[in-house]
């Protein structure tokens, strides 16, 4: 303390008011911060003089125009007489859909990979090792490819579909599953659903109380699986039964009815899934082997059993060094599902794509996807880190 | 990704640009010395690069006609393949002067997009293919009910095809690519029961399908498409040179005037040809237009007249054998009619 002061001192007294850091910082960032309105300013007033000198039409009041384009696969309503701004709509969720199937997908195939790697089998250890530097060194376009071309593009046609079992069909059109009609009372199901989340939480509650008091353990797994699934099965018994199935049929061109997966979004999935899983794998080996080695001797000490010194001791404390850079493949599964556009599956992208080019109002598109992406990648990252500080050390 | 990168970049040229839209676009040619011409990435007979790397086709050809108006040299192009999304960003950056690329004319392209269509190179409409082969029975576009179609995102064709399935109370399952040669693929692989595009695209992508012979062009055509080529809006001088280009190659037809007797007609003493041709005494229409008064010879030399053009890429002397239709000359029940030069 005493030595700053003097020097503070010593400086104030020789030289001039710029030589101090602070104000002279003071001034190079106001400086920078005039050239950067400028700048911005400069850009922004350029942009819009050269779109009038060109007569290029400006604004957000195309959004409200039809978009007299169909859309071939929709979460919502949506017909060629929608507005623009539902084209968006749907392009949006598309991206969504495929954003959170991939991200589920692949953080369970990243996880099982991950921990794969550390096993004592040499085969399993060698395949997960092979998956992972496959897909980790191929760009993830190409991933997409082989799946698209590679694989579903060689299925047989219509005509000549690959029968699966439970009525599902398979061909080069995508993958067509018996589609669930639920008939009256199918409500008495949902309310069974509900009502078994609510018991699984007080049991779990209680259990958990009952251990830190007695120590005695109860069954909590089975006991919820049974709730879960047994109650729902009830309700289901006691309304009738009431459901029936619509199975895809053949027509002149395609099999119509049922459920149906596009190839193009299958693909897409498929390709996300796999190539985020690789990144995933190592993460998660990298969280367990962050784990001291002594962590698992002392739980091998109190007699915990492997896969129970695994699930009690060593993931709880791999998930701290993990969740972080999850998020980011979170995010870079996510910002990948643009590349969409290469195999035509509708993704806001691509829809964008559309409108910009019938439209010709390319500022206001981008200016949109980079808005979209930018809130979907804070969000995610704002529930990571939520999810982070959830997870991280307790101290009592 | 790199589609919408350049997308990007164009808009950010559209900010950058100190007056793209103002200035002279002759002035700015002639300083660099070339003219930038966007065509199509790969449409044999309007424009693809022949096994040399030589840009060759209909629309091809008019940009080479610009040039040798501009330069008496019809070898100062470039070319800058576009698909259909990035060639309307392209052309209002300021990328590239000329737009020529099977490009239909429309009222919201020469409004809202800014632009200006210098007359139409090619009248076409859009049809339908399908694999007969796949589908026997199937003569007509109204037997298409839930059918999947391929076509080309961002395309007059994409609206026309819902309007057209709408109209007549159709369902069918859109299968949407953004460049030419994906679609090609996905329908060559069976990933569509039909492929929609412009009649003359269709029987110029059935050329590049592993068996050809299999696929019919459905003989309905749903809509009017006039391709034409297209400049920015607010340069007179350089619309006028484009159209007149244009004009002039049709206008060639129409005298006889031809890639080899273009010197022999100099001398000829019909006063339609010698003004044509820039030789009448005193004449300013080249110079007028802002171009040296042998312009339409160079034209000609370069890439002949529009019917010499027509049958060299898409007729008779090309593999697509395509009919002149509508594309003859008004003289012989067409459409092609250019205006008078004097």
């Amino acid at each position: 303390m005493a030595s700053q002061d003097i020097v503070r001192h010593d400086a104030g007294s020789r030289s001039s008011f710029l030589n101090d850091p602070k104000i002279r910082g003071l001034i190079y960032q106001t400086v920078l911060f005039v050239l950067l309105v400028a700048f911005v300013y400069w850009i922004v007033g350029n942009t819009i003089e050269n779109l009038r000198r060109a007569n290029i039409a400006s604004g957000f009041g195309f959004l409200n125009n039809r978009a007299g384009f169909d859309i071939s696969q929709s979460m919502i309503e949506y017909s060629s007489d929608s507005r623009y701004s539902r084209a968006l709509v749907v392009g949006l969720l598309n991206t969504l859909l495929v954003a959170v199937t991939g991200i589920v997908t692949a953080s369970i195939m990243g996880f099982l990979i991950g921990v794969g790697r550390l096993a004592n089998n040499w085969l399993i250890r060698k395949i997960c090792m092979v998956y992972v530097e496959i897909f980790r060194n191929i760009p993830p376009l190409l991933v997409i490819f082989f799946w698209y071309f590679g694989v579903i593009s060689v299925l047989p046609a219509p005509r000549d579909s690959v029968q699966l079992p439970l009525s599902s069909f398979l061909n080069n059109r995508g993958f067509f599953l018996p589609k669930a009609v639920w008939g009256e009372g199918a409500w008495l199901i949902l309310v069974g659903l509900v009502v078994a989340i609510a018991m699984v939480w007080f049991v779990v509650h209680r259990a958990r109380k009952r251990q830190e008091a007695t120590g005695q353990q109860f069954p909590v797994l089975w006991t919820s699986a049974g709730l879960i699934v047994g109650l729902p099965l009830l309700a289901f018994a006691l309304a009738g039964f009431p459901l029936t199935f619509e199975i895809p049929t053949k027509s002149t061109f395609n099999l119509v009815g049922g459920f149906q997966i596009k190839p193009e979004f299958l693909a897409l999935y498929l390709a996300l899934s796999f190539y985020t899983a690789a990144f995933i794998a190592e993460i998660v080996r990298a969280g367990i082997l962050g784990v001291s080695k002594g962590q698992s001797e002392a739980s091998f000490a109190l007699g915990l059993r492997s896969r129970q010194a695994l699930r009690l001791v060593i993931v709880p404390q791999a998930m701290r060094i993990v969740i972080p850079p999850l998020t980011s493949q979170y995010l870079n599964l996510t910002k990948n599902s643009s590349l969409a556009i290469a195999i035509g599956f509708p993704d806001l992208v691509a829809v964008g794509g559309t409108i910009l080019n019938q439209t010709g109002q390319s500022i206001e598109i981008v200016a949109i996807w980079m808005v979209i992406y930018l809130g979907i990648s804070l969000l995610t990252s704002l529930f990571m880190n939520w999810f982070n500080a959830k997870m991280a050390l307790v101290e009592r | 990704m790199n589609k919408t990168v350049k997308v990007v970049l164009g808009v950010a040229a559209l900010g950058f640009a100190a007056s793209t839209a103002s200035a002279a676009t002759l002035d700015d040619v002639k300083a660099k010395g070339f003219v930038q011409c966007g065509v199509n990435t790969a449409l044999a007979g309007f424009s693809a690069p022949d096994d040399k790397g030589d840009w060759k086709g209909l629309d091809v050809d008019l940009c080479r006609a610009v040039a040798a108006a501009v330069f008496g040299d019809a070898t100062k192009v470039k070319f800058t393949p576009t698909n259909a999304k990035e060639r309307f960003t392209a052309l209002q950056s300021g990328e590239i002067d000329l737009l020529s690329r099977n490009t239909t004319w429309t009222l919201s392209r020469d409004t809202s997009l800014g632009f200006n269509f210098a007359g139409v190179n090619y009248y076409d409409g859009q049809g339908f293919m399908i694999n007969a082969k796949k589908l026997p029975g199937v003569n007509s576009a109204l037997q298409l009910s839930g059918a999947s179609v391929c076509v080309q995102s961002g395309t007059t064709t994409e609206l026309n095809l819902a309007d057209y399935f709408k109209a007549n109370n159709l369902e069918y399952n859109p299968v949407v690519f953004e460049k030419l040669e994906e679609v090609n693929a996905a329908y060559d692989a069976g990933r569509c029961d039909a492929y929609t595009t412009d009649q003359s695209g269709l029987y110029s992508i059935r050329l590049t399908l592993a068996a050809p012979d299999d696929h019919i062009v459905l003989p309905e055509i749903i809509s009017k498409e006039p391709l034409g080529p297209a400049v920015r809006q607010g340069d007179d001088q350089w619309f006028d040179i484009v159209k007149w280009s244009l004009y002039a190659m049709v206008l060639a037809e129409e005298y006889g005037i031809t890639q080899a007797n273009v010197d022999e007609m100099k001398n000829s003493p019909n006063p339609d040809i010698k003004r044509i041709l820039g030789t009448e005494a005193d004449s300013k229409l080249g110079t007028d237009l802002g171009l040296s008064n042998d312009w339409v010879v160079n034209i000609i030399k370069a890439v002949g007249n529009y019917g010499e053009s027509f049958e060299r890429n898409v007729g008779q002397g090309s593999p697509l054998k395509i009919a002149r239709g509508l594309n003859a000359l008004w003289t012989k029940g067409g459409l092609q009619y250019a205006m008078p030069i004097r």
